[in-house]
């Protein structure tokens, strides 16, 4: 692997942060399944990208593209709340809602930011190589946002959010209103994965309405095997596990591209991914085990 | 910790192969979106031309070839990934690849194939004299000489049904064309959209009675389930033209058009130029220019369609 494919992976990684800091919100800690993500990702990347192609601010399209997926959140935890739809069900509605929306809102399936001014266009100019400057600056955000939740999840709301993710009927006997908690929640979680697609389209230069494919998968993978990687009850400790888990997630896949040298093709790509966080998976247990024995 | 250790060495060892280029070799990076017959048949005639030209893989060029698998995120992966390899050349295959080679690399010579408009995608500004570190070939079917065709074999036809997935980008700019061409040759276009395989079944189903023709144009999920087009053309005596020749094989009635492999000869041969030390800057932006007609008997049969015998004379190639 290249300096230049490892900090491609760290890029990726560190923008993908954001949607598992999403998804460790609303999967562990509103303990709601939520594939939503899969359309809230490219809706952030298709709101930005139209706003900047259209000769817009790109912080305040990214600024939009975080409201659109906060909106999108909000629609499926309103379908699971006060429809009483089931959560599942009620998130694969508004993904596959979310294709069509995501084609309207762009117009056609592929906006091209190449040449456009993006957030990441000042940084160009610095003396700094942009594989450098890029990550600095998406971790320098993922930074204050990661700091922002932690805050938040340990304020009053946020205490309160997590009862109702622990135990809804505790939670509303205690007198919290946990359907405010879904709905906040889920917005709050769509917003972040939104603006990863957002950053995504930005430093790719591309929006494309089939980018939102797996990207719960992404998510979930970076979550379960960051946490399991690094366990811990504290919430601090949990979002740092999600954002190592999402980096990892990005040098498996730049390992296994560099995997022909042992006769593995292109075609294996996807394999070689699931088994390595399989492995990375397994490893804490693998280790207790040699150490009980 | 012994088996960490060797995977750290395994690991370690991946870093340093991939950083190993022998010097007199051409070295040749591929990034190609999802294996598909049309853009695997351009990447096979893309190393053919070269072979010929005297880049012979596994000989004096060594291709590293990457499919992303349908992810775009991946697909950036891949170009970062030859960022920092750092071949002579990168040839892209499909609109998301090029676009993700492109953002990725500017000093590094880009060919992109199977891209349908080049304008669109932000990859070059003038297909006459493209600039920078990238040109290619587009896959831009032929349409108006394609409804031409239409027009000729089937006189009385009005109403022409079209397939597409609004989600694909080369798609979306075909059904924006024929609805521009369909009244200049005096036909009413239907046009019905598919977004999965699963999806083109019950899509074919609906055109059944409102329309006298369908055209399937070149469109990698209708072309997938090509299949579930023609059996409704089949019961229905709808005749079904495809964009893409291949098709016709599989039991389209005729298509008036190219072949990826073709089209992947030409991308060799602008990289063969490029190899010897033109400047991608100044190779103008190619397009498929070997038109072919392929006509299938046995399909028109099951259309109840008599193929006229003047056609017949015109095609490259009949399939019965």
């Amino acid at each position: 692997m290249s300096l230049i494919a490892f900090l491609g992976a760290i890029e990726l990684g560190l923008i993908f942060g954001f949607v598992a800091l999403g998804v460790y919100l609303s999967f562990r800690v509103l303990d709601f399944p939520d594939l939503t993500v899969d359309g809230s990702f490219p809706l952030g990347a298709a709101v930005a990208a139209v706003w900047i192609v259209g000769g817009g601010n790109p912080w305040v399209g990214t600024g939009l593209a975080v409201v659109a997926g906060g909106m999108a959140g909000i629609v499926t935890a309103w379908m699971a709340v006060k429809l009483k739809i089931l959560n599942l069900l009620a998130s694969i509605l508004s993904m596959i809602a979310l294709y069509s929306i995501n084609l309207r809102v762009m117009g056609r399936p592929n906006i091209a930011l190449l040449g456009d001014d993006t957030l990441f266009t000042p940084l160009e100019s610095l003396p700094v190589s942009r594989y450098i400057a890029f990550p600095l600056a998406i971790l320098a955000g993922l930074a204050v946002v990661t700091f922002l939740l932690n805050r938040f999840l340990n304020s009053e709301m946020g205490l309160a959010m997590r009862a109702t993710g622990e135990n809804a009927r505790m939670a509303s006997g205690n007198g919290i209103n946990t359907s405010v908690m879904v709905l906040a929640g889920m917005a709050l979680s769509n917003a972040l994965v939104a603006l990863g697609g957002a950053l995504f389209a930005q430093s790719q230069g591309s929006a494309d309405v089939t980018m939102g494919v797996g990207t719960i998968v992404v998510g979930l993978a970076a979550v379960i095997g960051g946490q399991s990687l690094i366990p811990g009850r504290t919430i601090l400790v949990a979002t740092l596990a999600c954002l190592f888990g999402s980096i990892l997630y990005r040098l498996m896949v730049a390992v296994a591209l560099n995997a022909d040298f042992i006769g593995l093709k292109a075609q294996d790509l996807n394999l070689v991914t699931a088994l390595l966080v399989g492995f990375a998976l397994v490893l804490p247990r693998l280790r207790r085990r040699r150490r009980a024995a | 910790m012994m088996m960490r250790r060797r995977l750290l060495s395994a690991v370690l060892g991946s870093m340093l192969m991939a950083g190993v280029a022998q010097a007199d070799t051409v070295t040749l990076g591929i990034t190609q979106i999802v294996e598909h017959p049309a853009l695997d048949a351009s990447r096979q005639g893309a190393l053919d031309e070269l072979a010929e030209r005297g880049y012979v893989e596994g000989d004096n060029l060594r291709v590293s070839f990457e499919n992303a698998q349908g992810d775009t995120s991946i697909a950036a992966q891949i170009a970062r990934k030859f960022a920092g390899d750092r071949p002579d050349l990168v040839l892209a295959i499909s609109t998301p690849s090029s676009q993700s080679a492109a953002a990725a690399m500017s000093d590094i010579p880009i060919v992109f194939t199977a891209v349908t408009d080049p304008l669109l995608a932000r990859l070059v500004s003038d297909l006459e004299a493209p600039g920078g570190n990238i040109t290619g070939v587009v896959d831009a079917p032929p349409l108006e000489a394609q409804l031409q065709l239409i027009r000729d074999m089937l006189p009385e036809a009005r109403r022409l049904g079209v397939l597409y997935n609004p989600g694909e980008a080369n798609s979306v700019s075909q059904a924006e064309k024929l609805e521009a061409l369909a009244p200049e040759l005096d036909f009413q276009l239907v046009e019905v959209t598919a977004s999965r395989t699963s999806e083109v079944m019950g899509a074919a189903r609906s055109l059944a009675g409102r329309v006298d023709v369908i055209y399937v144009p070149v469109d990698n999920t209708v072309v997938s389930a090509l299949e579930s087009v023609l059996r409704v053309g089949y019961d229905a005596d709808i005749p079904v033209f495809t964009g893409d020749t291949s098709s016709v094989e599989r039991g389209a009635l005729a298509s008036l058009g190219f072949s990826y492999y073709d089209m992947g000869r030409q991308t060799g041969g602008l990289i063969a130029r490029i190899l010897e030390g033109e400047d991608p800057g100044d190779i103008p932006v190619g397009s498929v220019e070997k038109l072919e007609l392929v006509l299938n008997r046995g399909a028109a049969a099951r259309f109840g369609y008599e193929i006229p015998d003047t056609f017949l004379g015109q095609a490259v190639e009949i399939i019965d």
